[in-house]
């Protein structure tokens, strides 16, 4: 190619190039590192800090550094806060875990038969979605907890049974545009079935739009759950971080640090969970960098 | 102006089968959920028997078949008699009027507060995309994003209530300025501050927004033309961008909503969030189904209202067309 003295960048596409420009985003990759960093902790923590997160160890409204306390100090009954933060992430990014992949399915199956199929489908399926939209989510949550009764998997229930709209309107749109394209007419043309063309064809285009959407998924879940223990409406005998503050919050005005480390622990891992996002939306559509 | 009417006769026929729809499914929920009202009363009196149970559901109709159930409890519904609180005896509808001002008070606040700044916010920082204020934005708003609201309010309590001493811990009113008219107003704003504080995220959508109308073909045009910027970033682009921003104000109702029932219960605030919550506690369950109705009306009205303010404010919609 002859210099024509004007510099074309190169435009990778697909996963590779995608990739390539996560990386390049740093607090992209910084969200990704804690993380990571949050999810051994989780896993191993427990573990290697052997306290019990449910027995009292130390005297009561110790303070973070006080002598012969614990790293993170006590709560009210003189349990070790930061056992509870160890032993409540995992609970935490569990339930966040399944309600969040319980909440894509759902709305991933709705999504793409109302988007692939159209006509009275869609707007079947989509009158149904909406009855759920109108309802506030966590008040939908509180309900539905109510009436099953408080526990691990009904609050899993309940966080995905609210939030699966979201993801059924993205996933609907993406199926919408996509059935559109040359080669899904190409995939219909040959013969293709429309199971294939929809989860063959069809989704791993959609892929993209989905993923963002699922990160935002793992943060609002993360903090539905926090919002319901906080409540005190999971099961008792298990400690999250949310739990961790509605227990303690009575005490919150003259021991902060009860209710100051459980929530800086969702903070941050809901901040890097929702950097990552932002930067595989910079990643995946280029055109709306910085947005 | 027909079309217009027609459009809108539309819209309130489809809203009314969306409330209904909403009636069904939680009537549904409480068929599926395990024991019936009768089991309920039957612990409460601590009993058990067969006989008193039969009795109990002669009385209240739930040996009927369930269609029939259904019909009746949509008849209570639209006759607006959410039925009677188990706790206070007290007809539902009657509990959540009562709150409904401390409610729409905090709610509201905090949406206008919330656009107003978030769309000031927005503007500034669209013009300059690439300069610190603009990434600082990104990363507070995403910050704000993944912040329990219950744990900002308690910190905002911990700091600015409790160690500066400067804004009430929770409340509506304070007794001290009780039959003060200058002091009431000034005291129902204070404890405002603290809950509508927070809600407020809007300055990333209005940023987005903008930024996108200001790449536009049309404000190139007016660019070209050689009007001033000022002129061109308020009256052709904001103009424009506020469009989507005021829309998704109206369809946030519900995640407003949800919000309020945790910043109720943190900040004490008497409204219906808080009803809600405190009506599990006392399994009172016709109230807590009624404050989900209610809820779910408001959610519909207001995007009836959002949907009408569209129309008049973008007149490139299609009148009754679709989505």
């Amino acid at each position: 190619m002859t210099d024509l003295g004007i510099a074309i960048e190169p435009t990778e596409t697909g996963g590779r190039g995608a990739f390539r420009m996560f990386l390049r985003n740093k607090p992209a990759v910084l969200g990704l590192i804690v993380f990571a960093v949050i999810v051994l902790v989780t896993i191993f923590g427990p573990g290697l800090y052997a306290t019990s997160a449910k027995k009292m160890v130390a005297p009561p409204f110790l303070g973070p550094g006080d002598d012969l306390g614990p790293l993170l100090g006590t709560d009210y009954l003189g349990r070790d806060i930061l056992a509870g933060i160890l032993t409540g992430g995992r609970t935490t990014l569990l339930v966040a875990a399944v309600a969040a992949a319980f909440t894509l399915t759902i709305g991933l199956v709705v999504g793409s038969l109302a988007g692939y199929f159209g006509g009275w489908i869609d707007t079947l399926l989509m009158r149904f979605t909406e009855i759920f939209q109108v309802m506030p989510s966590l008040l939908f949550a509180l309900v539905v907890i109510f009436l099953l009764g408080p526990g691990t998997w009904n609050e899993t229930l309940a966080i995905g049974l609210t939030l699966w709209p979201l993801a059924a309107r993205l996933a609907r749109a993406e199926f919408l545009r996509l059935r559109e394209m040359e080669y899904v007419k190409a995939s219909r043309a040959i013969g293709c079935s429309d199971l294939r063309i929809m989860f063959r064809t069809i989704l791993p285009n959609a892929m993209p739009p989905l993923l963002v959407s699922a990160t935002l998924t793992v943060v609002i879940a993360i903090l539905f759950h926090a919002g319901l223990a906080f409540l005190g409406l999971v099961d008792v005998n298990t400690v999250s971080w949310g739990s961790m503050m509605g227990k303690n919050r009575g005490y919150a005005l003259t021991a902060w640090w009860m209710v100051f480390f459980p929530g800086t622990a969702i903070v941050i891992t809901g901040l890097s969970i929702s950097l990552i996002g932002d930067g595989l939306q910079d990643a995946f559509n280029p055109k709306l960098r910085g947005r | 102006m027909i079309a217009l009417a027609r459009g809108i006769g539309i819209r309130l026929v489809l809203a009314i089968g969306l409330l209904l729809a909403v009636v069904v499914v939680v009537f549904f929920l409480i068929q599926i959920a395990p024991g019936d009202a009768a089991t309920y009363l039957g612990i409460q009196q601590g009993t058990g028997d067969p006989e008193f149970l039969a009795q109990l559901r002669a009385d209240y109709g739930l040996d009927r078949p369930m269609l029939v159930q259904l019909m009746a409890y949509i008849g209570n519904v639209a006759q607006l008699d959410l039925g009677q609180s188990t706790y206070f005896n007290e007809p539902v509808l009657g509990l959540i009027l009562d709150r409904l001002f401390a409610t729409m008070l905090l709610a509201g606040t905090a949406l206008v507060f919330a656009v107003v700044v978030g769309v000031a916010i927005g503007v500034f920082t669209a013009r300059r995309p690439e300069s610190s204020a603009s990434h600082s934005v990104t990363v507070i708003s995403l910050l704000g994003f993944s912040t329990p609201v219950f744990w900002s309010g308690l910190m905002f309590i911990l700091v600015f209530a409790a160690k500066w001493g400067i804004l009430p811990v929770g409340g509506i009113e304070d007794v001290r300025y009780n039959g003060n008219w200058f002091g009431e107003t000034v005291d129902l704003l204070e404890h405002l501050v603290l809950p509508a504080i927070y809600l407020a995220i809007y300055s990333r959508l209005a940023r987005a927004s903008m930024l996108e109308v200001l790449e536009s073909d049309y404000i190139r045009t007016a660019r070209a033309k050689g009007a001033h910027e000022r002129v061109v970033v308020y009256k052709h682009a904001l103009r424009n961008a506020v469009i989507p921003v005021v829309t998704a104000a109206g369809l946030q109702v519900g995640n407003l909503l949800s919000g309020a029932l945790l910043v109720e219960f943190v900040f004490a605030w008497p409204g219906i969030g808080r009803l809600a919550v405190s009506s599990i506690f006392r399994s009172d369950s016709p109230t807590l189904l009624g404050i989900m109705i209610f809820s779910a009306a408001m959610v519909i009205v207001a995007n009836l209202l959002t949907d009408l303010v569209y129309r008049l404010i973008d007149p490139r919609i299609r009148v009754g067309g679709s989505r």
